[in-house]
């Protein structure tokens, strides 16, 4: 299938939206049960980041797409298959270990792509990384700080922290595959290069761990499919609760 | 306050910056387990709606309060010393803004 030059950029710019938009939801499902309330309040912080992004990119896809929809059409009424974040971003919250290990690979991998897309051609794109980036570098500390104390702490924190690690380590081969839309854009200027993000996002986790006295899960089999909207079980469950309201009251206002 | 078991971790005073060179304002407290997350905590509790441009974070047991018991030895002297207020000058004329 050929795709005109509008559709590859549509579907690049839901891949960046969705993240944002997912990981969003998936966070706001700490909100009145994170260990503490300071917590609590930083987890539901970094979901409004997130949703608030996913907000102007779903904005500026929508205009790209040209069929008069809104950023709010395609947030709740998109089929799963037609979704494109990462498999990592949907994984469930788990415990508070398993939340600051999914975020320190994401916010990691988003540091570094943001700051790339910064020199995006297209300017609305850059627009959104500039702003972006500002709470990226607060993500990704935030889940780092986290990352070093739990591991580095007690027996039950750092086994935990490392089972975390172990378990999500799978959904990270993804972030870096390029496909046809990554190459043609990257080659307009639009997009990122994946693979040259891959060695500083190893260094910063290696870093990480280090400090965090764990251990770098081995790579073995990597999960994938994203790309072509193949998702884990997992995303249908975020979209019915997601999706429900304008599903049954297609109109309803706020 | 040292004998009041708290189950969570210690607490941080809290001060916000509004803009620059005006003074530290309290703000509230936070709990944090070290002065990077505390400041963390900080940031995610007071400077969500645009509330200033600087944090200080001191422990609280670091700060040392004025016994309510003195109240009376602190406070009250001040009452009925109406003379130290810059009050019993006459303006010059002309000086509109002083």
């Amino acid at each position: 299938m050929r795709l005109q030059q509008n559709e590859v950029l549509f579907l690049y710019t839901l891949r960046l939206a969705d993240d944002a938009l997912i990981l969003g939801h998936r966070l706001g499902e700490w909100c009145s049960k994170a260990p503490i309330l300071e917590e609590d309040l930083a987890l539901t912080n970094i979901a409004l980041d997130m949703i608030g992004r996913a907000e102007a990119i779903l904005r500026y896809a929508a205009e790209v797409e040209g069929k008069g929809h809104t950023e709010d059409d395609l947030a709740y009424k998109r089929p799963e298959r037609k979704f494109y974040n990462h498999l990592l971003v949907e994984q469930e919250n788990g415990d508070f270990a398993h939340t600051i290990a999914r975020q320190l690979f994401i916010s990691t991998f988003e540091y570094h792509l943001y700051t790339a897309l910064l020199k995006s051609s297209d300017e609305n794109i850059a627009g959104i990384a500039a702003k972006a980036i500002k709470e990226i570098k607060y993500h990704k500390k935030h889940a780092s700080d986290w990352c070093i104390r739990l591991g580095d702490g007690t027996e039950e924190s750092k086994e935990r922290m490392q089972t975390a690690l172990n378990d999500l380590w799978m959904y990270t081969g993804e972030l870096f595959e390029m496909d046809d839309i990554n190459e043609w854009l990257h080659e307009g200027g639009i997009a990122a290069d994946l693979r040259k993000l891959e060695g500083p996002w190893k260094t910063d986790i290696v870093d990480v761990l280090a400090q965090a006295k764990l251990t770098v899960p081995s790579s073995g089999y990597m999960q994938t499919g994203s790309r072509k909207g193949i998702h884990t079980e997992k995303l249908g469950y975020i979209l019915a609760e997601m999706q429900y309201l304008q599903r049954a009251y297609p109109t309803a206002k706020w | 306050m040292e004998n009041i078991q708290d189950s969570q971790w210690p607490l941080w005073e809290v001060f916000i910056q509004s803009q620059p060179g005006t003074p530290y304002k309290h703000a509230g407290s936070v709990h944090g387990p070290d002065k990077s997350i505390a400041m963390q905590n900080a940031r995610d509790t007071y400077f969500r709606r645009n509330e200033g441009t600087s944090i200080w974070i001191v422990p609280s047991n670091a700060i040392v309060a004025s016994d309510p018991n003195d109240s009376d030895m602190l406070f009250d002297p001040s009452n009925d010393k109406a003379y130290r207020h810059p009050t019993f000058y006459t303006m010059p004329e002309g000086a509109l803004n002083i």
